[in-house]
């Protein structure tokens, strides 16, 4: 075996299908959907069947709007800095919500507006690694609280939140929620009828769809200011020429997604939860979240006594890709928030592998990962322990 | 920000690949007993450091002939990242042969030169320099376990920047010789603050002592400070007799110039100076390697007589005899 890819929670292959029905629209029907010839209309019924695919995978009502944009990132920028535009335009001082163990994509947002004087509030986590309902209740203040962000499935742990929850406090107290749903889509039921969510953020990237597109779900009744003002596509709420082609790749990987929902809880599970059992059997490995509340693909270990970045480094001379939020791995040399976040024992800023499956991921290429951890393991114990087993 | 930042993800890339050599297989990992010490009639040192911020842990063993001070064999334990566990390797290589006063004086830098390819080339990224600080922590550890002191006793002056070994006064002397204002320029200088970032301010990776900020601020206030003094004494320096001048030249030959000059195996010296015309010439003569530099002509006699004339008197003309 030459490779084994367990890091779908970073990015995903692109569905072979996805690719392929793509193509026509990069020599054929590259017409701009804003044009009123025929290049330009052509175009139109395939941006329409993708957009039907779009509503249909998270459940969207007709009278919602999904935005098309370049990425989650985007997303989460058009969100939260329109509600800082709506204050600033409106003379108010805000008061926003977000936890500590959101994205860069979120948190970076937020950062940036606290040096803009905005009162940024950031919730904990529980023992669990969950964002309690009860810290959100107590944060919000009805009369300041512009907006929540916060994360559906965190990326790390794979640890799912209870979104509704959120949802029914926000409505409760007329305060509107933004989630990012970047892990959550393509690898568990996601229905904007059942979750009170004024805004959604995804990206077809997580999903086996090409990189460089994502949307941005707006519940009918509540506006946006654009991030990027310019032309008149999507309705006025995101300039820039329509990428067609990537529009209806994501529109068909999300079919796609929803279609294998099923096997991802039913094979990906059993494939993450073999993996799982496997990596318990060793000695000194904590696992972080009960199965039964992360995504099905996604495995955060603590491996003891030995260093992320050079557990990441053995693996990768086996052919086998990881992640790690290690402090040593990082350009910055900080550790991942999230890791710093989760108060759980495990001493995940230095120890923490993140493994994450996909519906491409085979039996065999588990018993091969399974092979190749154990031997890391014992090599990297053996610099790390002395005789009496105790790691340094 | 250029072109080479701006795709990530290139961290192992920058590994020489003595790096990856010794990450992959170690020559020096292990333990030595106590038994096999005693077999040996050796002492058997076992030193343990840790840094918190990495959560880094290296165990350093030594066995040292107690006749000749001579580490005899040395070998590690090391819990962190691939650099931490290579940086360890080359240590324990580093350590054996030498005596328990010449092992004190490896660094983190030699230990970093030995891991490169060619001599060049860095065999680490800026950021993972910091990794084989440790590595250099846990030699003084094991010294000052052999020689019963603390571990300060081997540290003989303040160094500011761990990853590149700056010291203090080094970061002090070169803000005043070249008039520095900025972080950037003393990292361009000396090369401090240019690895981990820890150094620069409060708030990095690590916790300092001194922070390249700090240090820049108050150097900066002395250096008003003392132009206040030197303008005194520059009005007056027309009326000094030329043993006064020949002083006060000296005085700003010693402080200010020579400090390059040595650090480059060079030296000069003022041979001698006469008043005409309103001038002041002096004469020099090179010593070392400024003699027959080629620089000694241009880039060094530049500096000698900017120097001399900012810091001494504008009259001053400088002759290469």
């Amino acid at each position: 075996m030459e490779r084994v890819y367990l890091d779908n929670n970073a990015t995903t292959l692109v569905d072979p299908l996805v690719k392929e029905a793509m193509d026509p629209f990069f020599t054929k029907m590259y017409g701009n959907p804003n044009s009123l010839h025929s290049f330009g209309t052509e175009v139109h019924p395939y941006m329409k069947l993708a957009l039907d695919r779009l509503y249909d995978g998270i459940n969207a009502d007709d009278e919602d709007d999904i935005i098309i944009t370049s990425c989650a990132s985007e997303g989460n920028n058009t969100v939260i800095k329109s509600l800082y535009f709506d204050s600033v335009i409106n003379g108010k001082k805000p008061q926003m919500i977000t936890s500590l163990i959101e994205h860069p994509a979120v948190s970076e947002v937020y950062m940036f507006l606290e040096k803009l004087g905005v009162e940024v509030k950031w919730l904990p986590v529980n023992k669990e690694g969950i964002i309690d309902p009860d810290e959100l209740r107590k944060a919000i203040d009805p009369d300041k609280t512009a907006l929540v962000s916060l994360i559906w499935a965190n990326n790390e742990t794979g640890l799912i939140n209870p979104v509704k929850e959120y949802g029914e406090i926000c409505r409760e107290n007329g305060v509107k929620l933004h989630l990012d749903g970047v892990q959550a889509i393509g690898k568990i039921p996601v229905n904007m009828q059942e979750i009170q969510a004024d805004y959604l953020t995804f990206s077809a990237h997580k999903f086996h769809g090409p990189k460089g597109i994502g949307g941005l779900y707006i519940r009918k009744g509540v506006s946006v200011v654009p991030l990027i003002h310019g032309g008149e596509q999507m309705a006025g709420l995101r300039a820039g020429t329509i990428n067609t082609a990537y529009m209806i790749g994501m529109g068909y990987a999300l079919a796609l997604a929803v279609k294998n929902l099923d096997y991802e809880a039913t094979e990906v599970r059993r494939l993450r939860d073999k993996l799982e059992d496997a990596i318990l059997s060793i000695d000194d490995v904590e696992v972080i979240g009960s199965r039964d509340k992360r995504t099905p693909n996604t495995i955060l270990a603590s491996f003891r006594g030995i260093e992320g970045e050079a557990f990441l480094w053995d693996l990768n001379q086996k052919g086998i890709a990881a992640s790690t939020g290690s402090a040593c791995s990082s350009e910055s040399l900080e550790s991942n928030p999230t890791f710093k976040a989760m108060e759980i024992g495990a001493d995940l800023a230095h120890t923490g592998m993140r493994f994450s499956l996909s519906r491409y991921t085979t039996e065999e290429e588990i018993d091969y990962a399974v092979d190749a951890i154990k031997s890391a393991v014992e090599r990297l114990r053996g610099i790390s322990s002395t005789s009496n087993k105790e790691y340094i | 920000m250029a072109k080479n930042d701006l795709i990530g993800g290139a961290l192992w890339e920058h590994y020489s690949d003595k790096v990856s050599d010794r990450m992959n297989n170690p020559r020096f990992m292990g333990e030595i007993t106590e038994e096999e010490a005693a077999i040996k009639g050796a002492k058997l040192i076992i030193a343990d450091y840790g840094a918190d911020s990495c959560g880094d842990a290296v165990r350093l063993y030594w066995m040292v002939d107690p006749e000749t001070e001579i580490i005899i064999d040395s070998k590690y334990k090391s819990f962190g990242c691939g650099t931490a566990i290579a940086s360890s390797d080359v240590t324990a290589e580093l350590c054996i042969g030498k005596t328990v006063d010449e092992a004190v004086k490896i660094t983190n830098i030699d230990v970093e030169k030995a891991l490169r390819d060619t001599p060049d080339t860095p065999a680490v990224p800026p950021q993972k320099m910091h990794c084989s600080v440790m590595a250099y922590d846990v030699i003084k550890k094991a010294a000052s376990l052999y020689k019963q002191v603390d571990m300060s006793v081997f540290e003989d002056e303040e160094i500011v920047c761990e990853c590149a070994r700056v010291s203090l006064s080094t970061i002090k002397d070169v803000i005043k010789l070249n008039d520095l204002k900025t972080i950037e320029e003393i990292t361009q200088y000396t090369k401090a603050g240019a690895f981990c970032k820890s150094c620069i301010k409060p708030g990095g990776h690590e916790e300092r002592k001194f922070y390249l900020v700090d240090i820049l601020r108050d150097t900066r206030a002395e250096i008003e400070r003392e132009k206040l003094n030197f303008g005194e004494e520059r009005k007056n320096f027309a009326e000094m007799t030329l043993i006064q001048k020949h002083k006060m030249v000296d005085k700003v030959v010693a402080e200010s110039i020579l400090p390059i000059l040595h650090a480059d195996g060079g030296s000069v010296e003022i041979v001698d100076m006469k008043e005409v015309d309103g001038y002041t010439d002096v004469y020099i003569s090179y010593k070392g390697a400024c003699a027959g530099c080629a620089a000694s002509r241009t880039g060094t006699y530049e500096v000698i007589g900017v120097t001399l004339r900012k810091k001494v008197d504008n009259s001053i003309r400088v002759n290469i005899l």
